[in-house]
């Protein structure tokens, strides 16, 4: 049993080494975008992309799935397996919605000739958040096989565990949007 | 179906081609003996599916020595030409292969040479030094590694399909962007490092966790080894500074191949971007890679000198503060930028402040040397070999960190000569140390010493001759990377590359001694578990150790946990009884995903989507297969420990 405590301790611990480096990642494009920002090259500007209730809406979706993915976790502590299963569905549903915001919000630059290889300024703006996006994407598949590993095996202490650390990556998606929202749309919204 | 991949790619010039037929023909031979001895389930079941870190430590050991073996070519290759061509009579390679070569050469060296050989001595060590079984998580450790594979072939299969990179192991834009070098050398690069830059970042995690959470009971973080501590500050470096890489070549890989525009001349791309962001990883890489040196040195020193290490807690102090200091000097590789003066002050002020915590390293290792009965060993040499030239490095770093003097030597050889003072003479000699030290550990018999003394004599000897006159021809105005030289330089140039002779001479001799001491085995066999009377953890088990490593998890009663054990009476170090232990199951995935990885860089390279596609989709399809295995190990009873010790008769 000690032996056990140990592992689940390891791998919390592990995963949290892994999201400071993907942190260092984010600051890399953040820097990025701080240094390109106005090289907009005659193109469109972060000024006149920023559509803000289009944004917010945007950010509340990827809060509420912040909020849902934390009931899944007090669902699955608990046993209750169909709860936590539906909790996971609503979180699944509201990343998907966030990411089919994200991608009109892409095709509608591309068509209008904003597309990312037409100014310095376009290319990070794409680059910065389709990597987010990835990440919610990744995170969208990763919530999937969970939600498979909840529904053949049911609530075993292994899959609350998994449970906990997607919640954590999922949380981490939100604070990342949360800066891109304020240093990318917020101060370009100025 | 083949992207932009087309027959003429595998069309090389004269001199090309010799590569190009010694790759396939090596590795048709590999396959063919492989058949022929009938090995292949030895291999599947030994090597490609292990998780015991031990064999992972050797397979990064045999990487790291191919490629040493390639990137010392192309070094050859290198000061050939230099020392036959001038004006009127241009040497016998071409601007471009010589370009070609002198990229492979620095990537190989950093990223295939010194990093595997890097994660072979941790790999081997850091678990049974802190009384552990394992790393924290064995099957990321082989995919890890794997992934470096993988890297490592995406450079080697340019050499058959393609070419490589013409623009210096740091691929600066614009050069390195698709508008001056449209060919896939520089795609080549970005993949193989993107690849093998993953593994590494995996790696760094997994060895920061098992150093964490992995300890032995009792020791608590001031008992570690020094080797311990900087093989932690190594990680945590990694850990910080890989992820800028992967974004920094992410970027140059969207510029070419989606077109974009972050480092381009045109439509606002910053070339200088590029340059702060590489750096920002590179000069931390520096430090990656000595820090785990000076930890060797740390414990070959006390062991040798017969002393405990004088000053373990400055030690400490001193690698911790190097970790952070590295962050803080990256602008030094570029004082030319003309980021102003204060800037520049800033970043020469920092780079000189460096120097104190690595001083007082030196300083710690000369005053456990001090009034210690020195044992004069092949890693001893190798510590003293390092000790005289990683000083004169040292001292020609400071020199540069100075913004004026910068200007005046930036790239030229005198740099040239710099670091590889430092990582020659630093890196690789502690690394040498390194493998004298531990090797009994690892094969289960000693070294042969009078042939590690000669290996260790041609290579110093080798190292002064090559590279001193490097520093000389930077003052007379020599850049890095000329394929042609002017006539005055050509003496210094003949006596370098007679340098690089006896350095080859140097690593016959290492090749010598293994062979030689394989032969001699028997009569230098380690029965004892302990041949140089060690101080810490690792020498408590028997040579080779078994694959669970401790019967019983020691327990630790101070620093030279070992030591105390000898010398206490009433230790209890060993005492207590045989428990089971879970044992890693074998798992093919590591191979499979480096082998997908291999598919999504080629894939990308030669604009096959398909193939990339498919490689990223099995991946992640393995992943997930495995995350449905429950049994991903097995038990081996207290029972079977106790059988299986006794028979080692100990």
């Amino acid at each position: 049993m000690e032996n056990k405590t140990i592992l689940k301790d390891k791998n919390m611990f592990g995963f949290w080494v892994y999201l400071m480096s993907d942190c260092v990642l984010f600051a890399g494009l953040f820097a990025t975008y701080a240094v390109l920002y106005s090289s907009t090259y005659g193109n469109a500007s972060i000024q006149t992309i920023v559509n803000l209730p289009f944004v917010i809406t945007e950010t509340l979706i990827l809060l509420t799935s912040s909020f849902t993915v934390g009931l899944a976790l007090l669902a699955a502590q608990r046993g209750k397996k169909a709860l936590t299963l539906f909790a996971l569905a609503l979180t699944l549903a509201l990343g998907v919605a966030f990411l089919g915001m994200e991608l009109s919000e892409f095709s509608r630059l591309v068509a209008q000739g904003s597309g990312p290889s037409h100014s310095a300024f376009l290319s990070i703006f794409f680059t910065l958040l389709g990597t987010h996006g990835l990440h919610v994407f990744l995170g969208s598949i990763w919530m999937l096989v969970l939600m498979a590993h909840v529904v053949f095996k049911g609530l075993s202490e292994g899959s609350t565990r998994k449970l906990l650390l997607l919640s954590l990556f999922w949380h981490f998606l939100d604070i990342i949007w949360i800066f891109i929202f304020t240093f990318v749309y917020l101060f370009g919204a100025l | 179906m083949f992207g932009i991949l087309t027959f003429s790619a595998l069309i090389h010039g004269p001199i090309e081609t010799v590569p190009q037929v010694v790759v396939v023909v090596a590795g048709l031979a590999a396959v063919a003996a492989l058949f022929y001895f009938k090995k292949w389930k030895w291999l599947y079941r030994e090597w490609l599916t292990t998780l015991d870190h031990k064999k992972i430590a050797i397979m990064y050991f045999v990487l790291s020595f191919v490629m040493l073996l390639r990137g010392g070519v192309d070094a050859a290759m290198m000061r050939v030409q230099q020392a036959t061509s001038l004006p009127g009579s241009p040497g016998y390679l071409t601007p471009d292969h010589y370009g070609q070569i002198f990229t492979a050469h620095g990537v190989i060296m950093i990223f295939f040479v010194a990093m595997p050989f890097m994660f072979a001595i941790l790999n081997y060590i850091v678990p049974l030094q802190i009384g552990a079984r394992d790393v924290a998580y064995p099957f990321l450790n082989s995919v890890s590694f794997w992934l470096t594979v993988a890297g490592a072939m995406l450079v080697n299969i340019s050499l058959v399909i393609g070419d490589f990179a013409a623009t210096g192991w740091l691929a600066y834009p614009p050069l390195s962007e698709l508008q001056y070098s449209p060919g896939v050398g520089v795609d080549y690069y970005i993949w193989a490092l993107q690849i093998a830059g993953v593994g590494t970042l995996i790696a760094g995690i997994n060895f920061l966790v098992t150093i964490i959470k992995m300890r032995a009971p009792g020791m608590s973080l001031m008992r570690m080894p020094i080797f311990i501590w900087t093989s932690f500050g190594s990680m945590m470096l990694v850990i910080f500074a890989f992820p800028i890489l992967t974004v920094t070549l992410a970027l140059l890989a969207l510029d070419r191949t989606l077109g974009m525009h972050f480092f381009t001349t045109d439509l606002g791309g910053n070339v200088m971007m590029y340059v702060n962001l590489i750096w920002a990883w590179g000069h931390p890489e520096v430090y990656i890679l000595i820090l785990p040196a000076f930890g060797i040195f740390s414990e070959v020193v006390p062991v040798f000198s017969q002393k405990k290490l004088f000053g373990y807690t400055s030690m400490v102090v001193a690698t911790l503060s190097i970790v952070v200091l590295s962050f803080l000097v990256w602008v030094h590789h570029f004082f030319t930028m003309g980021a102003g003066a204060d800037v520049n002050a800033f970043f020469g002020i920092m780079t000189m402040v460096i120097a104190i915590p690595t001083g007082a390293k030196v300083f710690n290792w000369l005053f456990t040397m001090f009034r210690g009965r020195i044992l004069f060993t092949t890693p001893m040499l190798w510590f003293m070999g390092f000790l005289s030239t990683f000083i004169i490095g040292g001292m020609s770093g400071v020199l540069m960190s100075i913004p004026g003097a910068d200007f005046e030597l930036h790239n030229s050889l005198f740099l040239v000569a710099h670091f590889h003072n430092m990582i020659i003479g630093g890196v690789l000699f502690g690394f040498f140390a390194g493998v004298a030290y531990w090797f009994p550990k690892v094969a289960g018999f000693r070294l042969n010493e009078r042939i590690g003394k000669w290996a260790f004599w041609s290579w110093i000897v080798g190292f002064l001759l090559a590279f001193m006159p490097l520093y000389i021809l930077g003052f007379m105005g020599a850049t890095r990377r000329l394929d042609m030289v002017d006539p005055a330089w050509q003496p210094l140039f003949i006596v370098a590359a007679v340098g690089v002779c006896v350095i080859a001479l140097a690593v016959f001799f290492q090749v010598l001694q293994l062979v030689v001491s394989y032969r001699e085995r028997r009569g230098r066999t380690d029965t004892t578990g302990d041949p140089w009377n060690g101080r810490t953890l690792e020498w408590a088990t028997s040579s080779p150790p078994p694959f669970y490593n401790f019967a019983i998890i020691p327990k630790v009663e101070g620093r030279d946990a070992w030591w105390i054990k000898k010398h206490l009476e009433n230790s209890a170090i060993k005492e207590g009884t045989y428990e089971d232990i879970e044992i890693p199951k074998n798992s093919f995935f590591g191979c499979i995903i480096a082998a997908c990885a291999f598919a999504l860089g080629f894939g990308i390279v030669w604009h096959m989507w398909w193939l990339a596609g498919v490689g990223a989709i099995v991946i992640v399809v393995c992943l997930v297969v495995r995350s449905f295995d429950e049994h991903t190990e097995y038990i081996l009873t207290a029972a079977e420990i106790e059988k299986l010790e006794s028979a080692y008769g100990k």
